[in-house]
């Protein structure tokens, strides 16, 4: 398995999948950043699916789920998938109000 | 825990800029003022949640097309009333407005797909609070209250 350092504590690629460590507050505020960095792993790195790990979030709105729904439109074209790991049972309940339980394999 | 008095009210007021680093603290604002009420951690994570919605929707929506003046800053009036265990939330803007209100509620439409909102905005707010009810009149600005009585399961 190719492992690479995690870049600036938040992105990994690890075996084709690019981990994305969500920050705490997941809102409008913070998701521009992370979709910016998203997106460029996902242009650069040979990387066919994406994990989200909510481990250190404490608060996530629908600004969240815009960069989800976002990057899935991306990896999809390609066959890839979406994953969410480390859910708390808030996460969890937003994931599956927006209606993404089908686009998003939830792994807590 | 249950049993407070419904007679008892607060109130507070915050005004402040429209900009994105302001969406955290007006949420933990809202969510220190509530918790006279004694809150359970769902409610107030509930709160906090319809707050931002409300937050990001007045800055991204309500000032995304008004180009800001440099001595006359765009702000947000956030305003917080609490009875007994009922609190009430009221975020306004003098943005564009919303043309059809009725229209913007509904889940999954968004004016900003580019900018990837996921339209769910007030779908949140509807689910996390009780009541949602918007004004707006296009070119003055929109006025969002919720309300929500905490406390529910005790009953």
């Amino acid at each position: 398995m190719e492992e690479r350092k995690m870049i600036e504590g938040t992105f990994a690629v690890l075996d084709r999948h690019l981990m994305v460590k969500m920050p705490r507050e997941l809102d409008h505020h913070n998701a521009g950043r992370i979709r910016e960095r998203a997106d460029y792993f996902l242009l650069m790195d040979n990387v066919d699916s994406i994990v989200f790990d909510f481990e250190d979030t404490v608060f996530m709105d629908s600004s969240g789920i815009g960069v989800i729904m976002g990057r899935y439109k991306k990896v999809s074209c390609f066959g890839g998938k979406v994953y969410a790991i480390h859910t708390n049972e808030r996460i969890k309940k937003i994931i599956k109000m927006s209606g993404l339980q089908n686009i998003v394999e939830i792994m807590s | 825990m249950c049993n407070s008095n419904l007679k008892e009210t607060n109130e507070m007021e915050l005004l402040f800029d429209a900009s994105s680093e302001n969406e955290g603290f007006s949420r933990v604002a809202v969510a220190a003022f509530m918790t006279g009420l004694n809150p359970t951690l769902e409610e107030v994570s509930d709160v906090k949640t319809a707050v931002s919605e409300a937050v990001t929707n007045a800055i991204i929506h309500g000032y995304g097309f008004v180009k800001q003046e440099e001595e006359v800053k765009n702000k947000i009036r956030l305003h917080c009333s609490t009875q007994g265990k009922n609190i009430r939330i009221s975020v306004e803007d003098k943005g564009v407005g919303i043309e059809d209100v009725h229209k913007a509620m509904e889940p999954l439409f968004t004016t900003k797909p580019e900018l990837e909102r996921s339209g769910m905005g007030f779908a949140f707010m509807e689910a996390f609070m009780d009541e949602v009810q918007v004004y707006s009149v296009v070119g003055e600005g929109t006025r969002v209250v919720m309300e929500k009585t905490l406390g529910k399961d005790c009953e």
